[in-house]
């Protein structure tokens, strides 16, 4: 069952030099309004290994994934992703690079209308002609392969239904098997369960680190739960402040660093999950 | 772990293919019928009238005499959307009273679900309505122009059966739509249906039937410009003779004063329907 | 203020009204008189006995479908033509194009369709071609106009997200944009369509074909008898039209 997915991962171009998955030494960013989300962030994580990214709402997890999956440009220090420097990039060449890098989204932005099968299958647009593409969209062609990611999430009789006849969880679950169906080198997840519940939550993060493990793809999660995050991965870092405030192996974290990473978090609620893409449909009377 | 029957067959496919099919077949001899050539707009000749129809657009015509005409045909364009939609008023008010649902006196006892015979009433006047309205403004007004010869008459008689049906169907509708509550509970304590109307029904339907109005006499003044092209006076008249005279420079100026009147026309809607918002 | 709207504008709408008989010098008096009654009478009754002969049916039965034709067709091109536009207007390729393109549909818009069509039969000959063009050229203004303020009120989130898993930009459209935005793209065209089938019967009058041009004919010939079964038949095409594009709204835009 592994080997299409594996053959598959071996077919693309990977990057020469054996180096670190990604590399970023004095990274800042700062918001719209100009305050400063992230300063000088520096990580280095191997290919193949499994982090998980904790700390307090706000503390800018968010944004250091976002850099990551190139979606924002670091204003400052430099970013290194599978070997390459995204913003030294052409806009072609990054696109590129984009196909082996896969973003799971806390709340995974697919038009409500869209079919589950046709969701996933997003997954490989990059790979794809725009022929084979557009052939899709009426016909899905890799149904198998839909199929199969959807089947790991134990998603598979969801295979034709709406994206808006699913509860979040299951909608979470859709994206990150999109996430699965393209196999990226490098996997990006922003709080990929915060809608499960927690067998279920537990279970997803298997899937996850399986998958991670199976391909020695590098694994980057962030998330809310500090339980999950020690339970299912070998290495946590703390932010807080748009700061790093502690890198280790999970066995080294000890309780007083948690306390300090969450100390005197405003208990105000996770930010409130994205309003529905339903649009109001608007029918003119002339 | 799969079921692999799930993978076989995309459910949707079937209904998808006989949809495409289902369409084709009914495009392919529309496009027969329509006689559909793009290639004539380029072919030698008629590219060259088109041509020297065009050129004779600039400059637009700007001599005393035309403007003046054409001031007095702006003035008559507007006369009859206004004198049209005032017409259509009268008609269109009695009709929505007659056809509404919301003034139901058999509907009290019966949960706000009129009577069967009631209902049967009330379907003469919405069939009337209903092809007051379904006939093409454009349509009347070629009757009108048969029966009462050409002339702005025809212009204002055919807005008013037309708009006079599809106000009549909004305006129902708008009655149907508020809280019917303070109608029935007036109906219920003896009120005449014109008094629950006025102290019930209207002052929550005010504002939505004055934006509508608003927005129709918009289009009426669109419609009345098209109407002139059969003879129903104002702008579309004159500019249906300048193009029979290949007169380019007249059709441009008319042109530009038909954009310039339906601009303002809708700013003056928007602001009037602000106003009454 | 509150007595500028409570009093002036009502005022000056009644002077309008007023301003607006008064200029048209409407004679009432004589289109109600005995006389201009029975003149109407007379011509109304003409369309009382509509012409069923199997003949004029024949020819009425071509022409709706020449305009059923002429406005689906049309419409089609028109929604084509006005996605094209709606992109660029969009402001998906530069301030520069988005002028430009949101110049050419309120152009296109602007002049009806019947003045379109007008200048179509001028281009392209008599017949139902012109009458095609001239639909298509007016409602892909009114339909680029509309899609392209969908298209801006459409959640940009879905097709980002491809794009940051390397997809190329038609792609992306097609995958993350398109499925929520085509309801309203039905939407908007089935309601042009309902338009056109209205207007598709009327161009006839300057000469581009459909049910239009028997009507023309039959009115200036004094045959009321054929000309009413034309209207009946307008009626019924209309009715129909908008019974089956209220049928494919339910179905593939609502739930």
């Amino acid at each position: 069952m592994s080997t299409p997915q594996a053959a598959f991962a071996a077919d693309r171009p990977r990057a020469t030099e054996p180096g670190p998955a990604l590399r970023l030494s004095g990274v800042g960013h700062s918001h719209a309004g100009g305050q400063p989300a992230l300063r000088e962030i520096g990580l280095q994580v191997a290919q193949g290994e499994r982090v998980a990214i904790i700390g307090p709402s706000g503390a800018g997890k968010t944004t250091l994934l976002r850099l990551l999956a190139t979606s924002l440009k670091p204003d400052q220090g430099q970013l290194e992703l599978l070997g390459q420097q995204p913003w030294t990039l052409s806009a072609a060449a990054r696109q590129r690079l984009r196909t082996r890098i896969g973003l799971i989204h806390q709340a995974p932005p697919l038009p409500p209308r869209q079919r589950v099968i046709t969701a996933v299958l997003a997954g490989r647009l990059g790979l794809w002609s725009l022929p084979r593409s557009l052939l899709s969209l009426a016909y899905p062609l890799d149904r198998q392969g839909a199929a199969e990611a959807l089947g790991r999430l134990d998603l598979a009789d969801k295979l034709y239904m709406r994206c808006d006849q699913l509860s979040g969880g299951q909608l979470q679950r859709v994206g990150i098997a999109r996430m699965l169906y393209q196999a990226p080198e490098l996997i990006l997840a922003d709080e990929p369960v915060s809608a499960m519940d927690p067998v279920l939550a537990a279970y997803t993060l298997g899937v996850l680190n399986r998958e991670a493990q199976r391909r020695n793809a590098t694994l980057l999660a962030s998330l809310h739960a500090v339980e999950l995050a020690l339970e299912h991965f070998p290495r946590i870092v703390g932010v807080r402040d748009g700061r790093i405030l502690f890198d280790k192996p999970t066995a080294a974290v000890g309780p007083d660093e948690l306390a300090a990473l969450y100390a005197n978090e405003q208990l105000e609620c996770e930010p409130a999950p994205q309003p529905a893409l339903v649009q109001p449909l608007n029918i003119p009377r002339c | 772990m799969l079921n692999p029957t799930l993978a076989q067959r995309d459910p949707a496919a079937a209904s998808r293919l006989l949809l495409t099919l289902l369409a084709v077949a009914l495009l392919w001899p529309g496009l027969g019928l329509s006689e559909l050539d793009l290639g004539v707009l380029f072919d030698g000749s008629n590219a060259d009238t088109m041509g020297t129809f065009l050129a004779g657009f600039w400059p637009p015509e700007h001599g005393g005499e035309f403007l003046a005409l054409l001031w007095q045909a702006t003035l008559e364009t507007l006369a009859i959307a206004t004198a049209g939609m005032a017409l259509a008023l009268a008609v269109a008010i009695p009709c929505a009273l007659l056809a509404t649902r919301a003034l139901s006196i058999s509907a009290l006892s019966r949960g706000g679900r009129p009577a069967w015979w009631a209902q049967a009433l009330r379907w003469p006047v919405r069939g009337l309505l209903i092809v007051l309205r379904s006939i093409p403004e454009i349509v009347w007004a070629l009757l009108f122009v048969r029966a009462v010869g050409l002339g702005p008459t025809a212009g204002v008689l055919a807005i008013a059966i037309t708009y006079a049906g599809m106000l009549g169907k909004v305006y129902a509708e708008i009655f149907e739509s508020v809280d019917p509550l303070p109608a029935r509970a007036l109906l219920g304590a003896g009120a005449s249906r014109l008094q629950a109307f006025f102290y019930g029904v209207l002052p929550q339907a005010t504002a939505e039937m004055l934006s509508y109005t608003v927005y129709r006499w918009e289009c009426a003044i669109r419609a009345s410009v098209v109407m002139g092209f059969v003879g129903a006076g104002g702008l579309g008249q004159q500019m249906d003779l300048s193009m029979r005279m290949f007169a380019g420079g007249e059709v441009a100026s008319m042109l530009l004063t038909f954009l310039l009147l339906v601009l303002l026309a809708d700013l003056l809607s928007r602001v009037l329907r602000w106003r009454f918002a | 203020m509150k007595v500028l709207s409570r009093l002036l504008i009502p005022a000056a709408l009644l002077a309008a009204v007023i301003a607006a008989f008064a200029f048209l010098q409407l004679e009432a008096s004589a289109l109600l008189s005995r006389e201009g009654l029975g003149q109407m009478a007379d011509y109304a009754s003409g369309f009382l006995a509509p012409d069923l002969s199997p003949a004029h049916l024949r020819a009425i039965g071509h022409g709706a479908l020449e305009t059923l034709a002429m406005s689906a067709i049309g419409t089609l091109l028109a929604a084509l033509l006005g996605l094209l536009l709606a992109l660029p207007a969009a402001g998906r390729f530069g301030m520069l194009l988005q002028a430009a393109s949101r110049l050419l549909l309120n152009a296109l818009r602007a002049i009806p369709e019947l003045v379109w069509a007008a200048l179509m039969v001028l281009a392209a000959g008599l017949g139902p071609n012109a009458g095609t063009l001239a639909l298509a050229l007016h409602t892909a203004g009114v339909l680029g106009r509309l899609f392209a303020e969908a298209l801006e009120n459409t959640p940009p989130a879905p097709g980002e997200a491809l794009r940051l898993s390397g997809s190329g930009r038609v792609a992306a459209f097609c995958y993350g944009t398109l499925p929520m935005l085509w309801p309203q793209l039905v939407a908007y065209t089935l309601y042009r369509w309902e338009n056109n089938i209205r207007m598709a019967s009327v161009l006839g009058f300057v000469g581009a074909g459909g049910l239009g041009q028997m009507l023309y004919m039959s009115l200036s010939l004094f045959q009321e008898a054929q000309a009413s079964t034309v209207i009946l038949a307008m009626l019924l095409m209309v009715l129909a039209v908008d019974s089956l594009s209220g049928w494919a709204r339910q179905r593939w835009v609502r739930g």
